[in-house]
């Protein structure tokens, strides 16, 4: 019984850090529907500052002055990312702002490398609060006991700011409709700022909190970030009490696990995340998504049309530029083309899903490490030819997302997007733990392309073949009648509905589709590597195809070959350099200020107004 | 649609780029070393800074068959595939003659098999997985640092010389935590057959929840336990472990608690009396070791890590067996591997002809507290050689050849 309560205590100190970050994020999202990927960059930061705070201010005031003043830094640091980085964006496209905050990842990880150095620093222990209360003869920390304390009370503290007092009703109503309050004359700019100061500052707070608990190191960033998006979602994205609840029972769901399920702990929240999806679509306490997800923000659609003649042309002679490689450019010049390639082919697939299809996948990383693997695991313990490898990847990515689309596509908007994330974690953490087929994260090694294929020039060549045929069948298909229909369910699913489009089986097939074309660049990869481990099914592979894709630009047909190729070269090329994560996250937040319409995008628009594209009718 | 252009267009550019540069003199013999030197700033910074000062020392001395020595470094992000591109410029870009780096067991693994693959030599410096040089090992593969299994035995053998008959682990959930526990284990039940392995923890890397970990292992109560936790969850580990008193008269083996890189962060509250593999480096009265590290105290103005000793030994290695090849050609450093003998701060080492692996050992020793910080008291040097299977077997687990 005293182990039992211990346990339970454990769980509830550990959701107070917890809550404290993902309600900042879900704050955030709610009314500015900025899917703030930063948020674990901002709980890294809370936790520096309060380390460096806490060597300055003494004793027990100083120490939790030093906490709350984290908080406080962290937030007008949150202040000057969004002046800087996300105010000029607002108006761009529904979620391309993600983008701009992948870019302050970057930033804030050379920075903090930079100021505070390489080396872990353990947090100082809460004076005062250092030894153990017996609580029926099993040990719990004084400090456990003070998080469990604290945290109810701010989560008061929030409550009544949210439904007391008169920020709190210019908040609740930007959440359900930020139009509306924009036209009753609420200056939205400053009360996006407020909230994303208030929501910085709770993940700065975090940060600091768990200090005693451990400390401040430069993985921390990303290894919240997963759980944090689980916890807003299984709550209900806007909800507070929500967000509470959903900590308190992942973290005492994480203890227990630790004791029943030692070798499971990772899949365990992600298989709740989706019961809890399946039961309650829109998480605990969270309401319906209103309208006015998707496609309906900036200028309205331009319609696509099938390249024309000259433009044929020039890409057939690309083609046969891009084809000659061999002859003018080194060996290498064809390994790096092989790369950019198969990654083109992947993002032109998460890039028909997202721009073509409106339904954005955090995972889609899935199919892409889904179809490596089904092929290293066919060529390991089946012998597979490369041949067959290379048809069934597809093949097995595809089934994957028929599964995965089937139950995903019950929801819409952020939901959907968080449970592809799942979905893909789960299937990360799968292949992570199951370490006696997949070899865990040594991974498979040794899948070389058969023989006739195994140069690098031809392999070149062969890549080059399946990836433009793969790109040329996404855009074909985007032309298609199912790429009406798709479009259709996109920006009007009632109206689609009413025409006798069946918008979910459009979007499933869609699904399946993009998810089977990932898996050939998947295939490909594995090939080309000579193996695979589980990088390339995890969160920060989906969110470089997302990145790609948003660079690119959602709303061209060309973004997200356009986006890869200049990512993987981009990237390529500044990694050679000692603080090549900085410059990458600067160009990234550049390239988001200057063309917020994706390189296409923007690009298609300059041309336009200088004259050298037509304007479409239409549109002024 | 002319986007597209763009793209080959960039294409071409990166190209032509990359004929041009190629031109360049081919005077030093250029070594691409690749690794995590951002997101593992830690471990790749002063391992970095040990191959330098041998660099310093092997260039000063006139550099190899009469060639000044030339490290390339680059950083792959802990990504392997990214790692595999970034070999392949090396070795048919830079005109890189030897592979080396990696601390990633999983990027190592990547190098290896890239290596086999297209016969180009890889000295994995760092990666601990025994796979690297058995399950997987191949011909072009070469392992430096003391592996998982070496290390584990070690302890173990330690751990038999006392009456502790239960034993509990804890270990990060991945292959190194996996191999670290199943070779304690037989190492130990070999030498001890009466033990018993009551609980086995497998916390998350990196993701520790610290207090229930200590709640588990404190309700097997256990003799002894056997740790693997590093990092940022060894920190959390002995801070919870330390304040619920889960150490108290229990033997503690830590695999690799005992490196400075793990140690120092830890500052006053590093454990007391387990004993651990580690790093000495306070510790030298005199010898090379001695000398090596005030060497680099000097050079550098910061105390030694173990992977500082790790990159001087790389490089050493590397000169050594360029000597011995008296070539440059891949198939001749290859062959002279096979029984290379090196010198190094912590005595001759040899890179068997059987499995590729060198003979390095490891510091075994007692935690203590002294000034504030963690120390090793007690310690010893193991000889790498002595805490590897038997022949037979490591041909066994060897299918390669």
């Amino acid at each position: 019984m005293g182990f039992f309560i211990a346990q339970v205590l454990t769980g509830l100190a550990n959701a107070g850090a917890l809550f404290l970050v993902a309600s900042g994020l879900s704050l955030i999202f709610g009314v500015t529907r900025v899917v703030n990927f930063a948020h674990g960059s901002f709980y890294m930061l809370g936790a520096y500052v309060g380390y460096s705070l806490m060597q300055v201010l003494p004793g027990m005031v100083g120490f939790w002055a030093a906490m709350i003043l984290s908080g406080v830094v962290v937030g007008l640091i949150g202040v000057i990312v969004e002046f800087v980085v996300l105010r000029p964006v607002y108006k761009a496209p529904e979620l391309f702002q993600l983008v701009a905050t992948f870019g302050v990842i970057l930033v804030i990880q050379d920075l903090a490398l930079m100021i505070w150095g390489p080396v872990d620093l353990l947090g100082p222990r809460a004076p005062g609060l250092k030894g153990v209360v017996r609580i029926l003869g099993e040990p719990v920390p004084q400090y456990d006991l003070a998080l469990i304390v604290i945290t109810p009370f701010v989560a008061l503290g929030l409550w009544y700011l949210i439904t007391r007092t008169r920020l709190g009703i210019l908040v609740r109503a930007a959440t359900q409709d930020r139009e509306m309050v924009g036209a009753l004359g609420v200056n939205q700019a400053w009360l996006f700022t407020g909230v994303f100061f208030l929501g910085t500052a709770l993940a700065g707070l975090g940060g600091a909190m768990q200090l005693p608990k451990g400390g401040a190191n430069l993985l921390m960033d990303f290894n919240i970030l997963t759980t944090v998006f689980v916890v807003v979602v299984i709550g209900g994205m806007g909800s507070l009490p929500g967000a509470y609840l959903a900590a308190v029972i992942i973290s005492v769901l994480n203890v227990f696990g630790v004791v029943y399920l030692p070798q499971s702990t990772l899949v365990l929240i992600f298989v709740v995340m989706v019961i809890v999806l399946m039961v309650r679509p829109y998480g605990l306490l969270g309401r319906e998504e209103v309208a006015g997800e998707h496609g309906q923000v900036g200028e309205p659609e331009r319609p696509f049309k099938p390249a024309g003649r000259s433009a044929r042309l020039i890409v057939a002679l690309g083609l046969g530029i891009l084809a000659l490689l061999p002859v003018y450019g080194s060996s290498f010049a064809q390994v790096l083309a092989t790369d950019i390639l198969i990654f083109c082919l992947f993002a032109a697939s998460l890039h028909f899903l997202l721009g073509i299809g409106g339904l954005v996948s955090f995972g889609h990383a899935a199919y892409f490490g889904g179809g490596a693997y089904v092929a290293a695991l066919l060529v390991k313990y089946a012998d597979t030819p490369m041949e067959l490898a290379l048809i069934l990847a597809p093949l097995g990515a595809g089934m994957a997302a028929v599964i995965i689309g089937w139950v995903c596509l019950r929801l819409t908007g952020v939901y959907f997007a968080m449970l592809t994330l799942a979905f893909a974690q789960l299937l990360w953490s799968l292949v992570f733990q199951w370490g006696a087929i997949t070899g865990g994260d040594d991974g498979l090694v040794d899948i070389w392309p058969s023989a006739w294929a195994s140069g690098t020039t031809a392999y070149f060549y062969l890549t080059l073949i399946i990836c433009t045929g793969g790109i040329l069948l996404l855009r074909h298909a985007a032309h298609a009648p199912f790429g009406y229909a798709l479009r259709a369910a996109r920006d009007s699913a009632r109206q689609a509905e009413a025409t006798g489009i069946d918008t979910r089986r459009v979007q499933w097939v869609a699904f399946v589709f993009a998810g089977a074309m990932a898996g050939v660049a998947g295939g490909l990869f594995v090939f080309a590597k000579g193996s695979v481990f589980p990088n390339e099914l995890d969160i920060a592979r989906s969110f470089d195809a997302l990145i790609v894709v948003f660079l690119g630009g959602v709303k061209t047909l060309s973004g997200g070959v356009v986006g890869g190729a200049a990512f993987v070269t981009a990237k390529d090329f500044l990694s050679r350099f000692e603080y090549w994560r900085l410059a990458m996250g600067l160009l990234i937040i550049a390239v988001v200020i200057v063309a917020p319409n994706g390189i296409v995008g923007s690009l298609r628009k300059g041309g336009e107004r200088i004259g050298l594209l037509k304007t479409p009718e239409g549109t002024s | 649609m002319y986007r597209k252009t763009f793209l080959k267009g960039l294409i071409g550019l990166v190209a032509l780029g990359m004929t041009s540069v190629t031109a360049l003199a081919q005077d030093p013999i250029k070594i691409g070393e690749i690794n995590h030197y951002k997101r593992m700033a830690a471990f790749a910074g002063p391992y970095k800074n040990g191959i330098e000062l041998k660099l310093e020392e092997i260039n000063a001395a006139g550099g190899v068959l009469g060639r000044p020595l030339e490290f390339i470094f680059r950083d792959d992000d802990g990504q392997p595939g990214e790692a595999v591109k970034i070999a392949e410029e090396l070795m048919t870009r830079d005109g890189a003659v030897i592979l080396t780096g990696s601390i990633l067991s999983n990027v190592g693994l990547a190098i290896s098999s890239l290596a086999a693959e297209k016969k180009y030599v890889y000295l994995a410096a760092e990666p601990l997985a025994d796979g690297m040089v058995w399950e997987n090992g191949n011909a072009y593969t070469f392992r430096l640092r003391t592996s998982t299994y070496m290390q584990a035995s070690m302890l173990a053998e330690e751990a038999a010389k006392t009456d502790a008959k239960t034993y509990a682990t804890i270990a990060p959930n991945y292959a190194y935590g996996k191999d670290a526990v199943a070779a304690f284990k037989k190492v130990l039940t070999a030498l001890k057959p009466d033990v018993k392995f009551v609980a086995e923890q497998w916390p998350a890397l990196f993701k520790i929840d610290a207090g229930a970990e200590v709640q588990a292992l404190e309700a097997a109560k256990p003799d002894a336990i056997y740790n693997v936790t590093f990092g940022s969850d060894l920190a959390k580990f002995v801070r919870e472990g330390n304040t619920r008193g889960l150490f108290e008269g229990r033997k503690v083996y830590g695999l690799l608690s005992g490196e400075p890189e793990y140690m120092e962060p830890l500052a006053d509250e590093a454990p007391e009396g387990w004993v651990v593999t580690g790093y000495p480096w306070y510790a030298f009265e005199d010898g090379p070791n001695k000398a090596f590290v005030d060497a680099y105290t000097k050079r550098f103005g910061e105390s030694p890590k173990l992977g500082s000793l790790v990159g001087y030994m790389t490089a050493a290695s590397i000169a050594a067996v360029l000597e011995k090849a008296g070539s440059t050609e891949t198939e001749a450093i290859r062959a002279a591997f096979a029984d290379l003998e090196v010198e190094t701060p912590v005595g001759t080492i040899t890179y068997r002809a059987l499995d590729h692996q060198s003979t390095m050992g490891a510091f075994v020793g007692t935690t203590a507290l002294k000034d504030g910080g963690g120390v090793m008291v007690d310690w010893s040097y193991k000889d790498g050689a002595n805490y590897l299977p038997s022949d037979e077997e490591v041909k066994k687990l060897r299918p390669a050849n």
